[in-house]
C-alpha cells in the first residue's frame, strides 16, 4: 500500500517536472533554422524559427513572395528543405515521416486535385492513402462534404465546381484522416464574404474541438478575428512572432473615422488632436494610445458637433503589417 | 497494421488508375482494338496469304503473338506515362506526397495500373485475333509470365519517362522514336532468321525481341532466341528500372522543388 502510493507520488512528480520543463507536451509545429535555396539559387528562407502550440490558431502573414508557401511546403513534404529541422508533434518530418504525416492535413494555395475526378472520389481516395478502409473513408467523406456544403456535388467532376467550392473540397480532403494539425495556405482567397464567414466558423469549430490550425492569408482582418498568435515573415525572415494581442499593443496610434452632424464646412478647432475633414460630415483623427478619446468628444460636444458613429480607419493589423514590412524596405 | 495501411493505400492507387483508363476508354481501349484489327486484316489476311509461311506457321498465326505483345507494351507504357505525367501536371501527385504512403507503394500502384491496362488491351486483342485465326498454347506458364513481366517492365519505363517529362511532347518522344521502332524491329512481323547475319546480331541488342519471341514461344513453341536467357534479360531490366524509379522518387526528381 505504502509502496504503491510512493510510486504514484514519484510518477506524478516526474511527469509534473517534465511538463513544467515543457518537454511532455510537444509543440504542434516546431521549426528550427529552416533554410531553402531553390535550384535557381534563390534563397527563399534564411533560417526560420517558429513554434506553434497545440490547440493554437496561428496565422503566418507576409507579402507576396515572402516565403509562406515555401515554409508550409516544407512542412508538408512538398518542398525539399535545404537546412534546418521541422517537427510535427515532436516527429521529425524527414526522419519519421509516417508519424509526422499522419498528424498533418494540408490545404495548399493552388488547386491540386485531378479536375476530371468526381468530388466524392477525390476525398475518399485521399482517405485510402491514410489507410482508411473504403467504408470508413466514404462515411467520413460524406460527413465533411455535408459540413462544407458540397454534398450535392459529390457525383460531379471537380472541374465543374466554382472556385470557392474547390477550396472547400480541398478542406474536406485535408480533414479525411482527422489530422491534429491543419495547415491552410490562403484558404479564403477568392471566396465571397458570406462564404468566408461560414468558413471561419467552420475552422473555429474544428479548432475548438482540438485541431491546431495554421493559416496564411492576405486578409488581415481574417487573422485578426480568427487567430491567437501571429508570425510575420518577409523575404525569408521572421519579422515578428507573438500573440495577436501583443502585436496589436505595439501600435502606438490609431486612426478613427467619425461621422458627424450637422455637416461641417471647415475643420473644427480641437486641442491636442490632429483632425482632417473628409467630405462634409466625416472627420478623420489620429489618436495616441495613452491619449484616449474623452477629451475629443468633450470638445466636439462643446462645439455642438454630434458624433453619429465611429470606426477604425484601416484594419489595425494592416497598419502594423505595413510598418513592419516598410521599415524593412528602408 | 503497417501492412494493412499499405494494402489499402495500394488498392486505392490501383483503383484510381483503373477508374482513369476506364473513364477515358475511347482514348485508351478503343484505339488499340481498331489498330490491331486493321493489322490482322491487312497483314494477316490480305498480305499474309501471299507471304505464306513464317517459322513453319501461317503468317497470321506467326504475327498474332507479336501483335498482342505490341499492344501490351504500348498500353502499359502509355498508361503510366500519361497518368503519372498528368498527376504531376495537375499537381495531384501532392495528394500522395503529403500522405504517409511510401514511395515503393506509389510506384507499385502505378505499375499495377499500367499492367491492368496493358493486360486488358492484350486480352481484347487476343479475343479479336480469334476472329482471324486459332490460338494454341504451347506453354501456358511461359506465355503468362512473359506477358506479365513485359507489362511490368514497360510500366516502369513509362513511369521514369513521366518523371523526366516537362511537357506533353516529352511523353510522346520515347514512344514515337524509341518504342515503336524497337517494336517493329523486334520480330513482331518477321523472324530474324530472314535478316543478313550482321542485322541478326544487331537485332539481339533489342530487348523487345526477347519478349516477343518468348511470348511466341509460349504460344507456338518457336523462338529465335533462348527462352531462359530472355527471362534473365527481362528480370534484369525490371530490377534496374524499379531501383532507378524509386531513387528518382526519393530525391523528388520532377515532383518536389
Ligand atoms: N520553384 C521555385 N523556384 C524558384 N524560386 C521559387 C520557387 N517557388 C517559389 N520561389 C520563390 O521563393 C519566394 C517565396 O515564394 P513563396 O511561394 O513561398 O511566397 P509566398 O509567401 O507564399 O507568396 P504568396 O503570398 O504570393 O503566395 C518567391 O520569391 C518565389 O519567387
Ligand atoms: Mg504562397
Amino acid at each position: 500500500m505504502t509502496q504503491i502510493s510512493t510510486e504514484l507520488a514519484t510518477e506524478t512528480t516526474a511527469s509534473g517536472a517534465a511538463a513544467s520543463a515543457g518537454e511532455a507536451i510537444p509543440k504542434a509545429l516546431s521549426i528550427r533554422g529552416l533554410t531553402k535555396v531553390y535550384d535557381n539559387g534563390f534563397e527563399a528562407l534564411k533560417g526560420i524559427d517558429l513554434e506553434v502550440e497545440q490547440g493554437d490558431f496561428f496565422a503566418l502573414l507576409g507579402p507576396n513572395g515572402a516565403g509562406k508557401s515555401t515554409t508550409l511546403g516544407i512542412v508538408s513534404s512538398l518542398v525539399n528543405k535545404s537546412g534546418g529541422e521541422v517537427r510535427i508533434f515532436g516527429h521529425d518530418v524527414t526522419r519519421d515521416p509516417v508519424a509526422a504525416k499522419k498528424l498533418l492535413g494540408v490545404v495548399p494555395q493552388e488547386f491540386n486535385f485531378n479536375q476530371f475526378e468526381k468530388v466524392g472520389d477525390i476525398v475518399t481516395t485521399q482517405g485510402g492513402y491514410y489507410g482508411l478502409s473504403p467504408k470508413v473513408a466514404r462515411e467520413r467523406a460524406d460527413h465533411y462534404l455535408q459540413q462544407l456544403g458540397l454534398w450535392d456535388k459529390r457525383e460531379q467532376q471537380a472541374r465543374m465546381l466554382s472556385g470557392g467550392m474547390k477550396r472547400r473540397l480541398m478542406i474536406a480532403r485535408a480533414l479525411i484522416h482527422e489530422p491534429k494539425l491543419l495547415i491552410l495556405d490562403e484558404p479564403t482567397a477568392g471566396v465571397d464574404i458570406e462564404l468566408r464567414r461560414s468558413m471561419w466558423a467552420f475552422l473555429q469549430q474544428i479548432n475548438s474541438q482540438g485541431t491546431t490550425i495554421i493559416l496564411t492569408t492576405h486578409y488581415l482582418e481574417e487573422a485578426e478575428s480568427l487567430c491567437r498568435n501571429i508570425a510575420i515573415i518577409d523575404r525569408g525572415e521572421i519579422r515578428a512572432n507573438t500573440s495577436k494581442r501583443e502585436l496589436l499593443a505595439r501600435l502606438h496610434r490609431e486612426t478613427f473615422v467619425l461621422d458627424v452632424a450637422p455637416p461641417l464646412t471647415s475643420v473644427p478647432r480641437v486641442e491636442g488632436y490632429p483632425l482632417e475633414l473628409s467630405g462634409d460630415h466625416t472627420l478623420i483623427v489620429d489618436v495616441e494610445k495613452e491619449q484616449g478619446l474623452n477629451s475629443l468628444f468633450q470638445q466636439l460636444a462643446d462645439l455642438e458637433i454630434k458624433v453619429v458613429s465611429m470606426r477604425n480607419k484601416t484594419n489595425r493589423l494592416e497598419e502594423l503589417f505595413v510598418q513592419l514590412v516598410e521599415n524593412n524596405l528602408q | 497494421m503497417r501492412l494493412r495501411d499499405h494494402t489499402i493505400a495500394l488498392t486505392t492507387i490501383v483503383r484510381r488508375e483503373v477508374r482513369r483508363f476506364l473513364r477515358i476508354w475511347m482514348q485508351t481501349l478503343l484505339p488499340p482494338a481498331i489498330t490491331m484489327t486493321l493489322y490482322f486484316i491487312i497483314f494477316g489476311n490480305l498480305i499474309g496469304s501471299r507471304i505464306g509461311e513464317m517459322g513453319g506457321y501461317d503468317y497470321m498465326e506467326y504475327i498474332v503473338p507479336g501483335l498482342i505483345m505490341m499492344a501490351v507494351i504500348t498500353n502499359s507504357y502509355g498508361n503510366v506515362v500519361s497518368s503519372f505525367y498528368s498527376t504531376k501536371f495537375q499537381r495531384n501527385i501532392e495528394e500522395l506526397l503529403v500522405s504517409p504512403v511510401p514511395n515503393f507503394i506509389i510506384l507499385t500502384g502505378f505499375v499495377i495500373g499500367g499492367m491492368a491496362r496493358g493486360l486488358l488491351v492484350g486480352l481484347i486483342v487476343t479475343c479479336l485475333s480469334l476472329f482471324f485465326t486459332q490460338l494454341q498454347v504451347h506453354n501456358l506458364g511461359v506465355m503468362v509470365s512473359v506477358v506479365l513481366l513485359t507489362s511490368v517492365l514497360f510500366s516502369l519505363g513509362g513511369f521514369i519517362n513521366a518523371i523526366y517529362a516537362n511537357s506533353f511532347d516529352d511523353i510522346a518522344v520515347v514512344p514515337t522514336f524509341i518504342l515503336t521502332p524497337l517494336t517493329y524491329l523486334g520480330g513482331v512481323f518477321y523472324s530474324i532468321s530472314l535478316l543478313p547475319e550482321f542485322w541478326q546480331k544487331v537485332s539481339l541488342i533489342n530487348p523487345i525481341l526477347y519478349m516477343v519471341n518468348t511470348f511466341r514461344y509460349g504460344i507456338l513453341g518457336v523462338s529465335d532466341i533462348n527462352v531462359g536467357f530472355a527471362f534473365g534479360i527481362i528480370l534484369l531490366f525490371i530490377v534496374g528500372l524499379y531501383t532507378y524509379a524509386l531513387y528518382l522518387l526519393r530525391i523528388g526528381k520532377g515532383i518536389r522543388h
